[in-house]
Parts: structure tokens; sequence; C-alpha cells
């Protein structure tokens, strides 16, 4: 063996062990219960059948019949529609403000990221005392307007747009944080010689910070679209999912399919759905919409 | 004049940020007969924390809430240094494979694993023990992602002139890496502790006593045990103390933070 590569085999050795701590708790906590998840969704295990019986794709064809199901997936794809574009644009906007404004910066920063930190379960209480109807926050407002009474978390239709909105309220802040970051990156010259050119604010946005903050937003967006599957909190104090599931998304199904009904065969099958489909985004992200990026 | 127009809308928006939180505030210390009733007066009282206080064990779910975030964040910054330095500075064989196996754990975080990671806690017997909460979240893909980019912009020069003077591999990562990386320990520091500080379904799932429940949890089951809107005051006492002392670091740091997040290499 020669002295090349026997230096070469060092540092592979030397990596790997400074990955090793990691990769661990990777392979422990993502990698291992995922596969087993797979395995014990092609069986049927419930409180009726206390050793998993194997029962082929029943789980997932009776997945495919079950009407809330189908509600829950259609209610996650609509809050992830609802949240997504919001929060970012709001965030880039807020970071766009924040950037600039040349008073009161703290104020303004402060006011639009603290939701950050408030837990999602205080988030729920206090927007739970917002959105009750007669005594809440914003049947007061209203009627000072001389609005009508409205139903906010009880009515079918309502409760989904009042969830986003408090969703959106508590991550706009976030998103604005990366997007500062971004902006620090891009070079002063580029803005002076748009401003030699004559270029209006609406075409430089377009032209010059839009675009070079585009991996600033392929990232924000994997965070945002991760959230709108993730964040379920709130469900456990608001709604229960309620009405009749208007408000219930896809992990919070599955936590009631798991520790409600303890059917775990079906939370298994659920779980996979939920980790096919968060890796199919991921994959046309990466394949497709990350092309189109400039990287500088 | 446009610049005006976005000025005050931009205000309005930050007052309409801000009002959730002053309102909890506001319902905290009114008389509880008084918190749902939307007049002015001058009455305040410090009654409603004092009934939470005493009415559930908070000082626990605090010592609780802290010990979990202060581990998970000591040994997320140990393995993300480590595993960080690797993929930044070493070629390695496997690289690239590895990197994208951390980089599903971004797009499939544990939170979303619920079911299985219970599985995979009973099979270690460690269902409602603090070691429970704290395990899944030891690796951080999101702490490696963020430190590996700022590695990569620390000049090699920097690590041979270590070397020339006898540094150790590890006395090169500690006194050249991580001192110069501080920004983005900064910033990933408050991502994790208030990530922790607010994880919810997790814990709610695997705990079963008081020793091991933190604070969110607690909170939840404080605001449950009310069926109706009469213990408003109560659960905004409750809620307040909760976020309290995030809040008021945030408040005080907000600078630091903001800034060390901003130059922190996350772009």
């Amino acid at each position: 063996m020669g002295l090349k590569q026997s230096a070469n085999l060092k540092i592979n050795i030397y990596a790997w062990l400074l990955l090793l701590p990691s990769l661990i708790f990777l392979v422990l906590f993502t990698f291992y219960p995922v596969l087993q998840t797979l395995f014990l969704s092609f069986h049927q295990a419930d409180l009726g059948t206390p050793e998993p019986l194997f029962n082929g794709g029943e789980n997932y064809r009776q997945m495919l019949e079950d009407d809330v199901f189908w509600k829950v997936l259609t209610n996650n794809i609509w809050f992830a529609l609802g949240t997504v574009p919001t929060s970012i644009a709001l965030g880039l906007a807020m970071a766009l403000f924040a950037n600039k404004v040349l008073r009161g910066k703290g104020f303004f920063r402060t006011a639009y990221f603290y939701p950050t930190v408030v837990p999602m379960i205080a988030v729920a209480n206090i927007w739970l005392f917002i959105y009750t109807p007669e005594y809440g926050a914003l049947s007061h407002v209203m009627e000072w307007f001389g609005q009508k009474e409205m139903n906010w978390l009880g009515d079918k239709t309502n409760v989904m747009f009042a969830m986003m909105f408090m969703v959106i309220w508590k991550e706009a802040g976030y998103f604005m944080i990366f997007y500062l970051a971004g902006l620090q990156n891009i070079s002063k010259e580029l803005y002076e010689s748009a401003a030699m050119d004559g270029a209006r604010p609406w075409t430089v946005f377009k032209r010059v910070t839009f675009p070079l903050l585009m991996p600033t937003t392929m990232f924000v967006m994997i965070i945002a679209i991760t959230n709108s599957f993730k964040l379920v909190d709130h469900l456990v104090i608001m709604t229960k999912g309620g009405p009749d599931n208007a408000s219930n998304l896809l992990l919070y199904y599955i936590y009631e399919t798991a520790f409600s009904f303890w059917d775990q065969g079906m939370a298994s099958a659920l779980t996979i759905v939920m980790v096919g489909l968060l890796l199919l985004v991921a994959a046309l992200q990466f394949f497709g919409l990350d092309k189109k990026i400039h990287y500088n | 004049m446009f610049r005006k127009l976005t000025g005050v809308a931009m205000l309005g928006l930050a007052m309409l940020w801000l009002f959730p939180l002053l309102w909890a505030f506001w319902t905290a210390f009114r008389p509880r007969e008084q918190a749902i009733s939307w007049t002015l007066s001058a009455d305040l009282t410090f009654d409603n924390f004092i009934t939470v206080w005493n009415g559930a064990p908070f000082a626990q779910y605090y010592l609780n809430t802290f010990l979990i975030v202060t581990v998970i964040l000591i040994v997320q910054i140990l393995t993300a240094t480590l595993a960080a330095y690797a993929f930044a500075k070493l070629r390695f064989w496997g690289r690239e494979v590895l990197f994208v196996l951390f980089l599903v754990q971004l797009m499939v975080p544990a939170d979303i694993l619920l079911f299985p990671n219970y599985n995979v806690l009973r099979d270690l017997s460690l269902l409602d023990t603090k070691l429970g909460i704290m395990l899944p979240y030891f690796a951080s893909a999101f702490g490696i992602f963020l430190l590996r980019q700022t590695f990569k912009t620390i000049p090699h020069e920097l690590e041979e002139a270590a070397r020339m003077e006898g540094c150790s591999w590890w006395q090169i990562l500690w006194r050249v890496y991580v001192p110069l990386a501080r920004p983005t320990y900064i910033a990933f520091g408050l991502v994790s502790v208030s990530y922790h500080w607010n994880n919810f379904m997790w814990p709610l799932i695997i705990t079963n006593s008081i020793e091991n429940r933190p604070l969110t949890v607690g909170l939840a089951i404080f605001a449950q045990s009310f069926e109706t809107g009469a213990q408003w005051a109560e659960v905004s006492a409750a809620t307040v103390m909760v976020i309290f002392p995030l809040l008021l670091a945030f408040f005080l740091f907000q600078r630091q933070f903001i800034n060390s997040f901003i130059h922190s290499g996350v772009k």
C-alpha cells in the first residue's frame, strides 16, 4: 500500500468517525423508524391483534376508501397553499421594509419576529380567546364596525381561514430573518448601477433583488412546506380537528389513529403516505425548480 | 408618497402583529370577573398568577423544560460541529450520498415521525423519560447544514498555520473553527432553544408524569382542565408565564440575535 493510499484511508476513517455520532441518531430516529413503519403498514396491528398479522395492502386499500383520509389530505393541501406563499411573501415584504427603514428598525424587527419564539400551544390559547364568539377580541372589533357576529372556529368554512391566518402570523417573521440575511449578500454596487441607469424601484426588485434572493426563497419554501404538514399543536387546544374534520390535518389524523383508536397498521400506512408526500415535494424542488436559480 | 404609504401599512402590520401578545398580557392581569368584558378600567391584579402557580406544578415543568432544552442544545452543538467539519473540509468516500441522507432529515423531521419514533422509544424502554424526549433531536441536519456553510468560508491557511504550531485536530477545531463561527452558533442556538421550548406533540405522546412533562404539555393540560371560557384570566396568566422567559430574552438581546442570524451565513 502506497503512502498516499494510507493517508487517504486515514482521512476516510477520520471523517466517518466525525460523522458517526450524528449518523447514529439519524439512523435510529429517521431511517430505521421509517423502514419499520413501512413494514408495519402491511400488517394488521390494532387492539384486536396484539401480534402484527400480515395483510398485504389491506391498510392502503382501506385508506383509499376512507373519506376522512381524503378530507384531511385535501385540507392539508389547502392549508399549505393558503399559508406557504402568503407567509413567504409577507416575510419578504417585512425584510425589505425592516432593512431600509430609518427609524425604529429594532421595533419593527421585534414586532414581526416575536411570534417565532412563542410556543404554538400558547399561540393556540391566545387565538382561541381572539376567535371565541361573543366575548372574543375579534367579535368585539367587528362589533365596532357594525358587523354581524361570526362563528370562526365552529363553522366549517371559516375555521380553515382562521387557522391559516394564525399560522401566517406565527411564521412570516421567521421567514423575514432569512430574507434579511439574504439581502446582506447582495452587493451594493448592483443597486448603485441600477440607480445610475434610472431604474424604478419595482424594476430593481424584479431584476435584481428577487432573482438574487432565489436561494433564500428555496430554503424558506422547504421550511414552510414542512411546517404546513407538521404544525398541528393548535388543533389539540382549539378544535380537535373539528367541526366534522373541517380543520383536521394529516399529522393530527395520524395522531388520532395511533393514540386514540390504537390502529397501528393504519397509522403506519398514513405515516408512509405523509413521508412519501414530503419526499416528493423535496424531489420536485431539487430536480425542477433548483435549475432555475442563479447561485452567486 | 409611495414610501409614506408603505410606511403606514407596515406600521399597521406591526400593530396587528403585536396585538395578540398585548391582549394576552392585558387579560392575564385583569381580575377574573372582568377578563371577558371589554371595558377599560384601571383594575389590575397579580392574583391570576398566584392561582396558576399554586394550581399546577409549573415550577417542576420549568425545570423539566430547562433541562431538556439545555441538554439538547449541548449535544446538538457537539454532534453538528464534528459532522459539519467533516462535510466542509474533508474529501472522503461516500460524502455526497451521506450529505443527501442528512438533507432528508430536513424534509422529514422527527416531528412528523410521531408514531414511528414512539415505537422506537418503547423498544428502548425510554417512554416517559426526559432522555426519551431529547434523543430524536440529538442529530440536527439544520445545524450541520448551517455550520458547514460557515466552515467552508474559513480559509484553509488558518488551519495550516495552526497545524504548523503543532495543534491537534480537535485543538484546530476548537481554536480556529468554533470561535470564527460564533454568529452561526448563536443563530443556531436561538432556533434550537425556541424550537424545543415550544415542542409539544412529541412530549405529549411520550410523557405521562409530572416529573418529565415540559411546560407546553403542562400548559395544555392546565388550559383543558377548564370547560368553558370562565377562566380566561387564569389561562392567560399561565400562557404568559410559559412564554415570558423566552420573550424577555429575545426582547433584551433582539439586536444581537438578529445580527448574528444575518451574519451566520444563512442564505
